[in-house]
């Protein structure tokens, strides 16, 4: 269970997160949908111990992250695995080398097990015998799918998802959603989507929470969320430019 | 300029001076630590040192034919025709003391300083860096440290390097171009460039790898806003590091012994 508990954050004067409360479910997916720029993103790199919140715990299993520090917080990132919204791919290393990147650190095996489990979660996200490719020689949509297979190559407990579906074709940003249900089913994962994509959310949610000024306005299941009686949440699910989050 | 902005500017100095202690401290403890990053660590120690030895030998070479001929005219002019031999000592004692480690400081704070603040910077702004913690790799680890040590000891042998070309075109310039007895010249070198003026020069040398390193890694690490951010954190690079190394050379100059029995 991860709890994220009062999280307060600002950028100078600007407040990001002000008062985030969540509670994610072991093996759920939770999608956080929100405008571009309402906190989506801080609010993963929060979660995985990238930044600090200014106030706040954030409670992995009742393991405090935000008081973890150094080689403590380092080890316990290795639950955690994590697909960057431009899958943030090492541009010097080979997809092999991407994706071994965590298993030499976070694993004991050798050099035969780390090239067969490379293989394999390659060909998980369907891109087999890509092992000496540079990054600069892959599409968008197969650099999300490395960052994927990067990302799920050690075996986390949880995943965190960074807008997977931005920047790609709907048709492989559906592979990617499919991918996603696969994963928690054959590796029963906890998973957080961040993404402002409905068709997304109601495909692979279990839950659905919408992140609006800085807190958490609304939680449910796809169904309750497109039944919301709340303005916020209906302005933003249908994409329209008038309701309360523009003001007209 | 006002009394308050010229506090602010007091402020924002001494803060980025905490940054950089911060993180030249947080770089030191993880010397000590494991993983050690030894294919990143060859990989600088390369770029560091033998793709820098061209650019260092062409300074090198430049510096010491100008430095030899100011030298030929000096005691030519004030000391009269036939003591330029004498000049040899001095040629090689500014050369090693002062000339080639500021030369070396300043040309890696231009090729090595600014590739390291862009490599890093791109890395942070397309999320790279963000993306290793997650992976398990502590960035200061993974990428200030190698590169730490890496200018540490490949700045002073860049220096070596630079003394020998400098020394050599020296003499050439002396006794070739200008027809100085040879002989003469070489000993008088010989006699009096003493191992401390050499030493001198090499120690000064790795503290200016060391600021170069901190610095690149520093404007990489603290860059935002896309390319032109990378940009500016480059430039930044070379006129700090530049400006540290010559503040750093007179202070070492001073405090520094003269010789070794002192």
């Amino acid at each position: 269970m991860i709890r994220i508990i009062d999280v307060h954050k600002s950028f100078g004067p600007k407040k990001v997160l002000n008062g985030v409360n969540l509670e994610i479910r072991t093996g759920e997916t939770m999608v956080i949908i929100g405008q571009s720029g309402s906190g989506k993103s801080v609010l993963l790199k929060l979660l995985i111990g990238i930044m600090k919140p200014d106030r706040g715990e954030i409670n992995v299993d009742g393991m405090n992250i935000t008081a973890l520090r150094g080689d403590e917080l380092l080890r316990a990132t290795r639950r955690f695995g994590m697909l960057f919204q431009a899958a943030a791919l090492f541009d010097s290393m080979t997809v092999a080398q991407n994706v071994a990147f965590g298993l030499e650190r976070y694993t004991d095996l050798g050099p035969d097990g780390i090239r067969t489990r490379v293989a394999d979660c390659l060909a998980k996200v369907g891109l087999s015998g890509i092992e000496g490719l540079m990054p600069h020689e892959l599409s968008g949509g197969m650099k999300k799918r490395v960052g994927l297979a990067r990302a799920i190559a050690y075996r986390p407990e949880i995943i965190l998802y960074d807008e997977p579906s931005t920047g790609i074709d709907p048709i492989r940003a559906d592979a990617i959603n499919e991918l996603i249900i696969l994963l928690k089913k054959e590796m029963t994962v906890t998973s957080v989507v961040i993404t402002h994509d409905m068709v997304s959310s109601y495909k692979v949610a279990d839950r659905i929470a919408l992140l609006y000024e800085g807190r958490i306005v609304e939680i449910g299941t796809p169904e309750a969320i497109k039944n919301s009686a709340n303005a916020v949440v209906q302005q933003f699910i249908h994409g329209r430019a008038q309701g309360p989050i523009t003001n007209w | 300029m006002g009394r308050d902005q010229r506090i602010s500017l007091l402020a924002e100095f001494f803060r980025q001076l905490g940054e950089v202690a911060l993180l030249s401290s947080r770089t030191f403890r993880n010397l000590f630590k494991r993983p050690w990053e030894k294919k990143i660590f060859l990989q600088q120690l390369e770029e560091i040192g033998v793709r820098t030895l061209p650019v260092i030998s062409l300074t090198a070479a430049f510096g010491g034919l100008v430095f030899a001929l100011q030298t030929y005219i000096g005691f030519h002019r004030y000391i009269g025709p036939g003591s330029e031999a004498y000049g040899g000592p001095i040629i090689s004692l500014g050369l090693t003391k002062e000339l080639i480690p500021i030369l070396v400081g300043l040309m890696a704070a231009g090729r090595v300083g600014s590739s390291m603040a862009a490599e890093i910077g791109t890395m942070k702004i397309t999320e790279q860096v963000d993306a290793l913690f997650t992976l398990g790799a502590d960035p200061n680890r993974y990428l200030v440290v190698p590169r730490t040590v890496a200018a540490f000891l490949m700045l002073p042998c860049l220096t070596l390097f630079g003394d020998i070309i400098g020394i050599i075109c020296g003499l050439i310039y002396n006794v070739v171009v200008m027809g100085v007895n040879g002989t003469v010249y070489l000993r008088n070198t010989l006699l009096y460039l003493e191992l401390w003026d050499v030493l001198t020069g090499v120690l000064k040398a790795g503290v200016f790898g060391v600021i170069i390193a901190v610095i690149g890694c520093w404007q990489g690490l603290k860059a935002e806003g896309g390319a032109e951010g990378v940009g500016r954190a480059t430039t930044r690079t070379v006129v700090i590091a530049s400006i540290s190394i010559l503040i750093s050379n007179f202070f070492l100059s001073k405090f520094l012994p003269g010789n070794l029995s002192l």
